[in-house]
Order: C-alpha cells, then structure tokens, then sequence
C-alpha cells in the first residue's frame, strides 16, 4: 500500500459519518461574538480613558511643579554688591 | 449615515449567515473527530464550533479579504491543542470514554491527521499553526496513519473499564 492509497484509506475512514449542525447554532454564535465585540469595545474605551486621564494628571502635576525651572541654590549664598 | 450603517449591519449579517451555514457542517464533522466524540453526541465538538465561529463573527470586519474558513478553523484547531491536555488522561469522569473513528489516536495526532488529510491543509502550514518544525508534522501523520489502518492488537482499547480514583 502506498502513501496515496493509504491517505484515501483514512480519508475515507474520517468522512464516514456526519454529525447533524445543531438548529439554534447561529444564533448562538451571534449572541457570544456579539458579545465579544461588546467587551472589545468597552475594554478599548477603558484604555482610552485611562489614556487621557494619566496625560490630565500629568499635565496638572507638571504646571504645578514646573520641573523645568532651576531651583533656586542652597548652597552658594547669593552673590551682590562686587 | 445612520441608514447606511444599518444596511451595511443588515449586509453583514447575511454574509456571515450565509458562511456559518456553508461551513458549519464541515468544521463541526471536524471538530468531531477532533475530539472524539459519536456524531450524535459531541458536546465538546459543538463547543470548539461554537466558539471559533463566535471568534470569526467577531473579527469579520477585520478580515480584509482573508478566508473566513480558514479563520475559523485556525481558531478551532488552536483551541483545540490548548485545551487537549485537559481532557488527556480521563480526568473529567463524568465524559463517556471516546467512540469516534480516530478515538485511538493522541489528541496531537487527531489533531494533524485532521488538519492534513480532513482538511487538507499543507504540511508547512499546519506546521506553522501548530509551531511544530515540518518533518515531525510528516512523521506524526505517517504514525497516525499507520496506527488507523493497522491497529495494534493488545491493550490500546483497554482504558475503557479503568476506573480512575481522583483523591
């Protein structure tokens, strides 16, 4: 037996008997992947707005410290009247 | 522009109706020999159907013209090879012991010589899906084949009267 005569052999072995699709299948699947989509688009709109409320509060954060100004020295006294 | 959201939700819907009921037939014949199970008792086949088209509908507008078929059956195959390890070794006591045609194969090998021979998906390409180098998916087939078409006399059937104590 060859392979080709061996691959039909179980090829025929496999499409023997059918199995009946079940009648509500489709609305099963429309029902879950609707549901899928559903929980994609919220958890996408979560993201989003955790987005938007870290770059907020990082704005806040950075027009109240102002971390691009020098500190004022501690060290050296202020140099005057030379 | 809400009319035209609404067609093109109504155009949809017929599109995907009309696969779910071109391929469902098939992918199910699949997934039942996926798993085992008698044709007319295959809980765990309807399941994995279920879901990869469940998984196709959710992702339809996203396929740019790819192969839904092939969409879903990449799904169930995935699907199927994580969640064999579950069901290996009779851990579930409640599921009848397999009757299906290739119920004396390892899940992996049910799950190649489906994909190969059913399916007739190319070697290279089952073996990307399953991330399995090439030359193993022919040998795991080839063994397969062979352990179908000449089954080994002795204790392969014999799991079906252990009784396995889960402490």
């Amino acid at each position: 037996m060859n392979r080709t005569q061996r691959e039909a052999a179980v090829r025929q072995l496999m499409e023997r008997a059918s199995p009946a699709v079940p009648a509500d299948l489709y609305s099963e699947v429309v029902r879950r992947g609707s549901r899928m989509l559903r929980r994609r688009t919220v958890a996408r709109r979560a993201l989003w707005l955790l987005l938007f409320a870290a770059s907020v509060a990082f704005l806040v954060w950075a027009l109240t410290v102002q971390p691009w100004v020098e500190p004022p020295s501690e060290t050296t006294p202020p140099l005057r009247g030379w | 522009m809400r009319q035209r959201q609404v067609s093109q939700g109504a155009r949809r819907a017929r599109e995907f109706e009309a696969f779910v009921a071109g391929a469902a037939g098939r992918l199910l014949h699949a997934a039942t020999l996926l798993t085992a199970e008698a044709p007319d008792d295959n809980p765990r086949a309807r399941r994995l159907l279920t879901l990869s088209l469940a998984h196709t509908y959710a992702c339809w507008d996203r396929l740019r013209g790819e192969d839904p078929y092939d969409r879903a059956r990449q799904y169930l195959a995935l699907r199927f090879a994580h969640g064999a390890w579950r069901h290996h070794g009779g851990l579930l006591p409640g599921r009848p012991h397999p009757v299906g045609p290739l119920s004396r194969l390892a899940p992996q090998e049910r799950l190649i010589l489906v994909l190969r021979l059913y399916e007739g998906v190319a070697e290279e390409q089952a073996a990307a899906l399953l991330g399995l180098p090439t030359e193993r998916v022919h040998t795991i087939c080839d063994r397969a084949t062979a352990t179908l078409l000449h089954p080994p006399r002795g204790p392969a059937p014999a799991v079906q009267g252990v009784k396995v104590t889960v402490s």
